[in-house]
């Protein structure tokens, strides 16, 4: 009987004071609907930017001494390197038909091969390449960090391989520095520009419904006190602000999921099939998307108004 | 009168509070009430309020009336000293069992205080909803109290739409509806011509005679002459005058009140 009184008391409530009650539900339904478009943007561009950042590789030249047992070892002790998360070996044969078709002409002059064998490493993290290739080039590599060195070396001279083991094989490690340093630098701009600009888009949502409840209840304080006077307990005057909250942010919730709805449908649907870009992988589902963005207006605009009362129910 | 039978008035708080016939149903001692900016509401006062007692509380604005009734319903914690309702010491109740003492009773206030978006019946039914009365209960109670307080034909209405006299009445009706033992009306027909408030006090009177303590602040001295009931005067947050069967004033001839329209308040201090 009392939940039944509580929600009679809350929709008594919304239907007595249309107009603020309009006004949160409002607030709320803009609100979800610039989240709901901007969630799945952050996302689209964070995706794109990790995409950019997995194009970074780690290319390890294998000394010509190497034999084919030595370089099925080298590949083994790589896969064992932490940070690293893939290994492709590149024969030189395989090197030399790639850059026959980038500049065949230059490559027609040549009459051997000059190319070594190679190992092209995809690190598990882009922002720990130059760790890797301190690792991979000897800890003679590590103060100035050269990214490019060439070892004397092998397995004929072994009193200067500056590693011991399998990696001593290798003769140079290079990971295109400049370009890595632009991805990262780039990528990591771009992420946490998104990631500002999300913070700040919920921060201010979230701010905008809570005012807009607290308005319509301040409207109401009079009546809270009446409540009081009354003996009336706290939560009995909250339950009905509470279930009003709820019932605000369903609506403005639903409404806004409607709009994304129809915009999804409308808009971005024709347009991912001419552009790949909008198809990105990595952004959100759109059911869990609705999910979320329901369950944040019910939640914030409950929140706002069982807490903004609690000014009003100091005894 | 048999529509004012009232049950045994007992007070029913959840924080149990026994019935004890010798104490005072409620007392202020040497109570001071010094507020955030610095003003006086009380100062060391005492007052004793018997069971079934009818007391007016009289004297200026601004002497303290208000911050006495706003101390027994704890709206207020006092500087000072300590208010008691039936032997118990509000300082100790939590705040959270405070709407359980406010159930006990009940207040009428000068400007009514109704809920303005509610009906006179919705209005008399939200303090019953409050303490989880069943809705037959609250259907026969209602009525009841309504058809007391003579509003039976407005039951439907909105507070807006009624005169001052009969909005009183109905926050009379909702400060009686489920009998407390103690009444407690400030200013109550502060804001009404003279023949309606003789019609609000009879109905505060009537509510005394079914065994109710009333405690009613006011600066209604016609009502107070002729009642003659208890009278407590307040000045500046002191008790002066505490008398059984009282004036408003006790004698006020017209060189006392020249001497204080001229602002020889000291004159007339003196002379009490």
């Amino acid at each position: 009987m009392r939940i039944g009184f509580f929600i009679k008391e809350a929709f008594r409530a919304l239907r007595r004071s249309a107009a603020p009650s309009l006004a949160a539900t409002l607030t709320v339904l803009l609100t979800a609907v610039v989240l709901g478009v901007f969630i799945p943007i952050v996302q689209a561009t964070t995706g794109t930017a990790n995409e950019v950042r997995g194009r970074v590789v780690v290319d390890a030249f294998v000394s010509a001494k190497a034999t084919d047992a030595d370089i099925e070892e080298l590949r083994q002790a790589l896969i064992a390197t932490p940070n690293v998360e893939a290994v492709e070996f590149i024969s030189k044969e395989e090197a030399l038909a790639r850059e026959k078709q980038r500049s065949p002409d230059a490559y027609d002059l040549l009459g051997g091969n000059p190319l070594p064998d190679a190992f092209r490493l995809t690190p598990t993290d882009p922002d720990g390449v130059p760790q890797l290739v301190t690792q991979l080039s000897g800890p003679e590599a590590a103060p100035d960090a050269p990214t490019e060195r060439v070892r004397g070396g092998g397995p004929g001279a072994a009193d200067d391989r500056v590693l011991a083991g399998p990696l001593g094989f290798i003769e140079e490690v290079r990971n295109r520095e400049e370009e890595t340093e632009k991805i990262l630098s780039a990528t990591a701009l771009v992420k946490l520009l998104m990631a500002g600009l999300a913070a700040l888009l919920v921060f201010a949502s979230v701010a905008l419904v809570a005012n807009t409840i607290r308005l319509s209840i301040f409207a109401r304080r009079r009546e809270v006190e009446v409540m009081r006077l009354v003996g009336a307990t706290n939560w009995f005057i909250r339950w009905p602000f509470v279930i009003e909250g709820v019932v605000v942010g369903f609506l403005g919730g639903a409404l806004a999921v409607g709009l994304l709805l129809l915009a999804k449908e409308a808009f971005v649907e024709p347009l991912s099939e001419r552009f790949a870009l909008l198809a990105a992988p990595e952004t959100i589902d759109f059911g869990l998307l609705v999910a979320l963005l329901m369950l944040a207006c019910i939640a914030v605009s409950a929140a706002g108004s069982g807490l903004t009362l609690r000014r009003f129910l100091r005894v | 009168m048999a529509a004012t039978r009232t049950r045994a008035p007992a007070l029913e708080t959840r924080p149990r509070v026994e019935r004890k016939r010798d104490v005072p149903l409620a007392e202020l001692r040497g109570v001071t009430k010094i507020y955030d900016g610095g003003a006086v509401g009380l100062d060391r006062a005492h007052i004793a309020i018997d069971r079934g007692e009818f007391v007016f509380l009289v004297g200026p604005t601004g002497c303290g009336k208000s911050t006495a009734l706003r101390l027994l319903l704890k709206e207020i914690e006092p500087s000072e000293g300590e208010v008691l309702i039936s032997g118990h010491d509000l300082a100790k109740i939590k705040r959270r069992k405070v709407p359980y003492l406010r159930r006990n009773m009940g207040v009428i206030f000068q400007d009514y205080k109704l809920l303005p978006n509610r009906t006179i019946y919705a209005n008399v039914a939200y303090s019953l909803e409050v303490i989880g009365e069943t809705r037959s209960s609250i259907r026969r109670k209602v009525p009841e109290i309504l058809r007391l307080v003579g509003l039976s034909t407005k039951l439907h209405s909105y507070p807006d739409e009624l005169s001052g006299g009969e909005q009183q009445r109905v926050s009379i009706a909702r400060a009686f509806v489920n009998h407390p033992p103690l009444l407690l009306a400030d200013e109550p027909t502060g804001n009404l011509d003279p023949d309606t408030s003789i019609g609000i006090m009879q109905l505060i009177y009537r509510i005394n005679r079914t065994g109710t303590t009333v405690v009613v602040a006011t600066h209604d001295r016609e009502m107070v002459d002729k009642m003659r009931r208890r009278v407590v005067e307040l000045e500046s947050g002191r008790v002066v005058r505490d008398q059984r069967s009282g004036l408003y004033r006790p004698e006020d001839s017209k060189r006392d009140f020249g001497a204080r329209l001229r602002g020889e308040l000291d004159a007339y201090k003196t002379k009490r």
